[in-house]
């Protein structure tokens, strides 16, 4: 088999129960989506811990980079008027 | 699942030495602020290659400590031990193929990884190449080889490396099961006729001193501890660890009326810990480097479930390849 025969790695995504969202797991190898979803029954789920799995192949995922996770999420920082703590409501005022 | 301290064989210390050293202090502080590390966060090039070795080193363990247990899968007592057994291999798989994901999230392929197994170039835990013979060696490794590699383990859980210590809660959540159906084996066999706690007794000679060797050389003769210490990969000694083993199994032999190979063995009241007789690290030495009674075998069998599974490797690809070729044609089409 040549380099690129290989089976190619998909991250898998699995749903907990019923009203939670889907969680990275892990990944695995496989040939194609349908065996990826078997692959992640067999290695992920073996104990009940999940009813719902996604998986996508790796190389689809666009991740941001950590070296720039500052510049990315420093605008947020100086923010804190979207925290509803912020305000300061006097105590008269009930259900807010 | 089972880990071993082998990690003997490091690259040279010169290497990573050039590393820009305001990098590494960087990352210093951010594992001493037990902060993960992530596969895309920089990381010295030690830390990455201490990292792959240890990992893979532990996948392959997995891997190959399928088949000293698969060996009784044919032949267990009932059809609820049979399915205990295939269940408890199927999770070694499973955990195998964690780490070798795990290690994956370093830059290094699977295929790679493989590779060094199958041509003996990758270590694994000696503790595999020992056989057996018998249906209670399938209740001495759940209980005792299981239960060393819990005490590795748990510690893992919290390692520097996000990606391994979170293959390893997975792994430790799983790997209960492996001890305590092994030690219910034991329990079976010890509550049974003589002849069933005689064999239950001598896979316990069997298999007592190599899971002692499964916490790895004594901490003087350890090398690389130091640096796996200060980068928060191991947290305890193997040393440490190993006593630890000790003082729990001691009294779980007791519970089952076998007496543990030991004639050194005994309780010390000021230390509150158990002493016990000098470890053989020769005959250790001996199975690393590929002499153990089974190394062969294992290997054979690796090697030759890789080669006899490449046609089915290559259909399911070129399957994948048919339907992907027809979806676009359709595709085309409309």
């Amino acid at each position: 088999m040549n380099e690129n025969r290989h089976w190619p790695l998909y991250e898998v995504f699995v749903r907990a129960r019923g009203g939670l969202d889907h969680k990275h797991v892990g990944s695995l190898h496989a040939a194609d989506a349908r065996m990826a979803i078997d692959h992640a029954r067999d290695l992920y789920t073996r104990r009940e811990e999940g009813v719902s799995i996604w998986v996508v192949r790796s190389t689809d995922i666009t991740a941001s980079d950590p070296r720039e996770a500052d510049s990315l999420f420093e605008p947020a920082r100086d923010k804190i008027y979207r925290h509803p703590t912020f305000y300061d409501i006097p105590d008269e005022v009930k259900t807010l | 699942m089972y880990t071993q301290g082998l990690d003997v064989q490091g690259a040279s210390a010169a290497e990573g030495a050039k590393e820009a050293c305001a990098s590494d202090e960087r990352f210093q502080a951010r594992v001493d602020a037990e902060e993960k590390i992530e596969p895309k966060d920089w990381m010295p090039a030690r830390y990455r290659s201490t990292l792959v070795r240890q990992i893979s080193q532990h996948a392959h363990s997995e891997i190959v400590g399928m088949l000293p247990e698969g060996n009784w899968i044919t032949r267990a007592p009932t059809l609820l031990r049979k399915s205990i057994l295939i269940a408890k291999v199927q999770d070694e798989a499973g955990h195998g193929a964690y780490l070798y994901s795990a290690a994956e999230t370093l830059g290094v392929s699977r295929d790679q990884l493989i590779d060094q197994l199958l041509s003996g170039k990758a270590k694994y835990s000696s503790i595999f190449n020992y056989p057996t013979p018998t249906w209670a060696d399938v209740g001495a490794i759940g209980w005792l080889v299981d239960g060393a590699a819990i005490m590795n383990q748990i510690p893992l859980c919290r390692c520097s490396y996000g990606p391994y210590a979170r293959a390893m809660v997975r792994v430790c959540r799983e790997e209960s099961f492996h001890q305590r159906q092994g030690y219910d084996i034991m329990l079976q066999l010890a509550r049974g006729t003589a002849e069933q706690k005689c064999m239950a007794q001598e896979a316990l000679n069997r298999w007592w001193w190599p899971a002692l060797m499964m916490f790895g050389p004594p901490d003087a003769a350890s090398t690389h501890g130091t640096e796996s210490h200060r980068w928060k990969i191991k947290r305890f000694s193997n040393d440490e660890l190993r006593q630890k083993f000790v003082d729990f199994t001691v009294p779980q032999a007791e519970f089952l009326g076998l007496t543990l190979p030991d004639p050194k063995l005994r309780w010390n009241e000021a230390e509150q810990r158990h002493e016990f007789g000098a470890i053989d690290w020769d005959e250790f030495d001996r199975v690393l480097k590929g002499h153990g009674p089974c190394n062969a075998e294992r290997l054979a069998a690796r090697r030759n479930a890789h080669t006899e599974g490449a046609w089915v490797r290559e259909a399911a690809m070129a399957y994948a390849d048919k339907q992907r070729a027809r979806a676009l044609r359709i595709g085309e089409a409309r």
